[in-house]
């Protein structure tokens, strides 16, 4: 009983991955959503144009941020690679299969699931993070009175823009940086997105409330009294709160700005 | 006259002194030996796991897909094990007495005191093996009473006993396949015993996948291949279970003792209907708690038949309680043969219940009404549950119905003290050997004969057997008796193949079934055995001629398996009647209806039945010849059973 | 009385495992409701040998739902359309006359189809054997009361213990994983003091060799627990995993040192 193989080419090993990539992702989207909370301030992008720049430029996040490309890609891989094991476990189908009588629809269709989420996060990046990162969104200069706290936004030519700044200038602070927010709002004045981005946050619900709960089964967490509580959070933090919030970003632009 | 190669000496040094004296095989020696074992359930898979423990080469062969899969898994209620934990005045002493009375006095002494003796070491053996027993709040095993024992020395796994223990058994055999000293052959079947100068050295095997004919080759055989009870077509045994590999041996040489000893255990379902496959057995705890009653008048028990009546229309004055009328101080109750035997009477004389009247009720309403519905639950939920499933009917509602069905064979291979056959180097272990219940088997007494006799006896016996081989030289596969026996399995398949009758050979077996039920069931008579001597001879006639084998040998082919177990059990079925006739006293599961006491109980004849019949076989179609072991009984007083 | 029905049975036939299968359309005539699902196909078996026709070879043994022998996937579930039992202890009073009934054998590679019905799952026996027991031989062991074991841990035991390794875990997964099976046994020993010594050896050896065989990946739908006609617990593969990645990552020198 002994000279086992390597723990991350074994089954187990495999799902361990795929639990832990899950986790980290779940803790992300917390992150992120707290962060986009600021869409919805009528500042007129003025605290979610710092914090993207922020969020981009300070060093731990950025580290944070590699993490976290590394987990969508593994999570990813390491979901092809199970199923794909998955179904040559069972070469020949069946010709009627019920599922439905012993499990849930999402707990059979993480991949197509996951699938909607992956291409929705193509274009989710492609929109922002890309465009972000390769100066294809507008410029914005903020000057703020310091003594009444009043803020105008302008919108400043790229031959206007060098870089990210903050300076003070008899008493009105100047801010000029990327407009991400605006970028926000072009990209969901398009219906189609809007559409795409909430199935994608559907599909987030439901591949949520199965894979939180199941990303600790399989880290081994059976708890009478801390299981409950995993499934409370994967259901309603991570199932409904999540995605509704989400959801409602596009929705806000398209009907309310 | 047989020798049982008991060994001299006062009782409870009987063992001792012979592990002593019997002859060793040395450590480096023991691998040249290679130990064939037949079966894997709980004698089997014991043995075989501790002679390849010891050193010994050991192939195991069995018909299901899996060790794990022997029908010993399907024994509910326990194993008795002479461990006083509870202080209840138990003893080895006790237990051995228990049993030899139980079996009406017709089982040998000596193999039943050393059964007593062992059964400590099994629980043991099995806590070790990591047997998830029933434990008390403390942490200890917990122990009930069992089968009407004024002692509680049964250790159980919830109703699941008999899985548990299997599955502890067959963990040690995984274990010895695993380092290679046990090579498993599953879905194998044995079809002959291979002699050479008079000693077993091998068997015919077919894989039952391939088909293919497989000559394998051994120092000894060991059979532990369970019971007989499929005879009777419905029993409790599973479907696969047969007698087959016993009575090839038997057909070599080995002499069938006690055929006739069958246990018909008092509370199964009854048959539903010509379809019927099996009987399913509830554990007799059951009886604990429910009543066992019938109409007192056939009227009402006909209105009841037909539905114009509900059991619960019955008032108490017009139930006969006729288990507690007849046995007041044992009531419900009353020992398997008893219970079984009341049951058939008063559907004999026009009382039973049920659609097709073969069925008496077992009734809980007073239990539920004196201890709650929920404490009735929690003692009998499952048997509950399972009887629901079957029967879709509610026991909580109304009454259960019961009728006996064929358990348990007591009879099988003669064997001596150290549990070999009139065959050098063959053996039987477990249901398969006679040699431990005598004529009636105590409740929770069947696993522990098979694991006594798998862990603790064989080892030491098997060894002695082999040291006096005087060589170590293996077995010569070239013998020319391995090819010509594998002719005359191969010759006795394709007769079997070239059946191509009118008949199903499920026909032939219910036909067999009901012959046995009718006449060697739970009463038996000269002239019904007479009867039935004749109806089997003409059905192993019609078999021959008119059924129906389809397919080939090359595949699995259920035709032919089912076929060549029921040619070997129409053979058993004559010699049981045969024995059942020669019998001429009741005892135990026996009953003889010209054999009983003014009041209608058994009557045992002791003064000419105190002995073990073992029959011979002397050719196809010929009468087999008797042979009689003396029982001697040194330690206990032969007295009638009473339970009044 | 009981009721009658006649039935449309879609059955798989295929000769052995070097041939291809088919579905073969066959009629049930009257077949009786008090009959279990196993005695109705025996009924057709016997009109089927009646007519010279190869009768349906399906594995079965002791019809009581204890020996883990019978198999079916019935309309698509494991044992048939009710929860908690085996194949052997359906009954046709589950279907209504008219039905036309699907069966088809275990699917798993690790599974292969023997005869119609009838699946090899040797490779349950393979995963014990690497490791499903505690190293002990007969004789020389303490005594049973030497070793209390709490009632609840006992129990908890036993539980994954009734496992009949019948294989529905297997069937009813999407992924064909064995992982309920395979951690049904591990929890047992895991649980007992009498499994300690070995627990993280155990644990990797079974794994391996489940991994071998050619079984999925669990991936926490829950259909094996729903279709077990036994309860076993999902809870114990997150034991599994548990005794597994506790090995792998804090106990692996034990093994190396060991072998």
């Amino acid at each position: 009983m002994s000279n086992s193989k390597p723990v991350l080419t074994s089954s187990l090993g495999r799902k361990l991955i795929m639990s832990l990539t899950g986790i980290f992702l779940c803790m992300f989207l917390i992150v992120h959503l707290i962060g986009n909370l600021q869409l919805f301030s009528n500042d007129d992008g003025y605290a979610f144009n710092k914090y993207a720049y922020f969020m981009t430029h300070f060093t731990p996040i950025k580290i944070v941020s590699y993490l976290l490309y590394a987990s969508i890609i593994l999570h990813a891989i390491y979901a092809l690679i199970l199923t794909r094991k998955n179904k040559a476990a069972r070469p020949i189908g069946y010709a009627q299969f019920n599922g439905a009588a012993n499990s849930k629809w999402n707990s059979r269709n993480m991949g197509i699931l996951g699938t909607i989420i992956l291409v929705f996060l193509a274009t989710h990046l492609q929109n922002f993070w890309w465009k972000y990162h390769n100066d294809q969104v507008p410029y914005v200069e903020y000057r703020t009175d310091l003594a009444t706290g009043e803020t105008t936004p302008r919108e400043l030519q790229a031959s206007e823009f060098h870089d990210y700044q903050v300076t003070v200038e008899n008493n009105v602070e100047i801010v000029k940086a990327r407009d991400l927010y605006k970028q926000v709002d072009f990209a969901f004045q398009n219906i189609g997105l809007v559409i795409l981005y909430i199935i994608a946050m559907v599909a987030l619900s439901f591949h949520l409330i199965h894979g939180f709960k199941s990303a600790f089964q399989t880290l081994g967490v059976s708890h009478k009294k801390y299981v409950p509580i995993i499934e409370f959070l994967g259901v309603w933090v991570f199932g409904i709160i999540i995605p509704i919030a989400f959801a409602m970003m596009p929705l806000y632009f398209y009907f309310v700005k | 006259m047989l020798d049982s190669k008991v060994p001299a000496g006062p009782l409870a040094e009987k063992w001792s002194k012979h592990k002593f004296n019997m002859k060793l095989v040395n450590p480096a020696n023991k691998r040249k030996f290679t130990i064939i074992v037949v079966g894997t359930g709980l004698a089997g898979a014991s043995a075989a796991a501790s002679l390849a423990e010891l050193g010994y080469n050991v192939k195991t062969f069995c018909y299901q897909d899996s060790p794990r899969r022997a029908h010993s898994i399907a024994a509910q209620g326990g194993i008795n094990a002479a461990k006083n934990y509870q202080n209840d005045g138990d003893s080895v002493y006790r237990l051995f007495y228990d049993t030899i009375k139980g079996g009406d006095y017709r089982a040998r002494e000596a193999n039943v005191y050393r059964l007593a003796e062992v059964s400590v070491n099994i629980i043991d053996q099995c806590v070790a093996q990591g047997v998830p027993f029933a434990r008390e709040y403390g942490g200890l095993l917990d122990n009930r009473s069992f089968g009407g024992a004024q002692v509680s020395r049964t250790f159980y796994a919830r109703g699941q006993t008999g899985q548990q223990l299997l599955l502890g058994a067959y963990s040690a055999l995984n274990r010895q396949i695993r380092k290679g000293k046990v090579t498993s052959y599953t879905r194998h079947e044995m079809l002959d015993l291979v002699k050479i100068d008079g000693h077993a050295r091998g068997i015919i095997t077919r894989d039952m996948v391939t088909g293919k004919i497989e000559a394998h080759e051994g120092h000894a055989v060991l059979l532990c291949t369970g019971g007989y009870g499929n005879v009777f077509f419905l029993s409790t045994n599973a479907m696969g279970c047969n007698v087959t590999a016993a009575w090839r041996a038997h057909k070599r040489g080995a002499f069938f003792a006690n055929p006739c000893y069958t246990q018909i255990h008092p509370t199964c379902i009854p048959v539903t209907g010509d379809h019927q496959s099996k009987l399913t057995l509830m554990s007799e705890s059951l009886r604990n708690d429910g009543r066992v009653w019938v109409p007192k008048t056939q009227e009402v028990a006909e209105k009841l038949r037909q539905g114009q009546l509900k059991p619960a229309d019955i008032k108490d004055e017009d139930r006969d309680y006729f288990l507690e009328r007849k046995y007041p101080s044992f009531g419900n109750l009353v020992p398997r043969d008893v219970a079984s035997r009341n049951a058939k009477e008063m559907v004999d004389d026009g009382r039973g219940v049920g659609k097709s009247g073969v069925a008496v009720f077992l009734d809980f309403a007073d239990a539920i009404k004196r201890l709650g519905k929920d404490t009735v639950e929690a003692k009998y939920g499952n048997l509950f549950d399972m009887y629901y499933q079957i029967t879709d009917e509610n026991p909580y509602e109304q009454p259960m119905r019961i009728y006996p069905a064929v358990h348990y064979t007591m009879g099988g291979v003669w064997v001596d003290y150290n549990l070999m056959t009139t065959v050098p180097g063959l053996y039987a272990l477990g249901e398969c050997n006679f040699s431990d219940h005598g004529a009636n088997r105590l409740g929770a007494s069947a696993l522990m004969q098979g694991l006594s006799d798998g862990y603790f006896v064989i080892p030491y016996t098997v060894g002695d057997y082999l040291a006096n081989l005087g060589s170590f030289a293996p077995v010569d596969k070239n013998n020319p008796a391995f090819e010509q026996t594998r002719k005359d399995v191969e010759e006795k398949i394709n007769t079997l193949l070239s059946l191509k009758g009118s008949k199903t050979v499920d026909d032939i077996h219910k036909k067999l079934g009901n012959i046995m039920w009718e006449y060697c069931g739970m009463a038996r008579t000269a002239e019904g055995l007479t009867k039935a001597k004749g109806l089997i001879q003409e059905l192993k006639k019609e078999f021959w001629s008119d059924v129906k084998v389809l397919g080939e040998n090359e595949e699995l082919n259920m035709s032919l398996e089912k076929a060549g177990r029921v040619a070997d059990f129409l053979e058993l079925g004559e010699l049981m009647v045969d024995d059942a006739l020669n019998r001429a006293e009741s005892c135990g599961g026996h009953f003889r209806l010209e054999s009983q006491t003014e009041e209608g109980e058994a009557k045992r004849d002791d003064e000419n039945f105190t002995f073990v019949s073992a029959w011979e076989f002397q050719g196809e179609n010929q009468a087999e010849v008797l042979h009689k072991e003396e029982l001697v009984f040194e330690n206990v007083k032969l007295t009638q059973r009473s339970y009044k | 009385m009981a009721q009658h029905m006649n039935l449309t049975l879609k059955v798989w036939r295929q000769k052995n495992d070097k041939t291809k299968g088919k579905f073969v359309t066959i009629q049930a005539k009257d077949i009786a409701d008090d009959m279990s699902f196993l005695e109705m196909l025996d009924v057709v078996n016997e009109d089927l040998t009646r007519k010279g026709e190869d009768p349906i070879y399906f594995d079965h043994d002791c019809r009581e739902g204890i020996c883990g022998m019978c198999s079916l996937v019935i309309n698509g579930r494991p044992h048939g359309p009710k929860y908690g039992i085996t194949t052997c202890q359906l009954h046709m009073r589950s279907f209504h006359d008219g039905q036309t009934i699907v069966i088809e054998p275990w699917r798993a590679a690790a599974f292969p189809v023997l005869k119609d019905l009838a699946v090899d799952r040797t490779s349950f026996d393979r995963i014990q054997q690497a490791g499903g027991y505690v190293n002990v031989n007969t004789g020389g062991v303490p005594d049973a009361n030497t070793i209390p074991i709490p009632k609840r841990i006992a129990d908890e035991a036993f539980e994954s213990a009734t496992c009949i390794g019948c294989g529905a875990c297997v069937a009813a997964c999407k992924n064909a994983s064995a992982m309920l099976f395979v951690s049904a046994k591990i929890s047992q020993f895991a649980l007992l003091p009498q499994g300690q010594t070995e627990r993280y050896e155990r644990a990797q050896a079974m794994i391996d060799q489940m991994d071998a065989e050619g079984f999925g990946s669990c991936t926490n739908t829950g259909a094996c627990e729903a279709e077990c006609p036994k309860g076993i617990k999902l809870s114990n593969i997150a034991r599994m995993n548990r005794e597994y990645f506790g090995a792998k990552f804090f106990r692996e020198e034990d093994v190396h040192t060991h072998s």
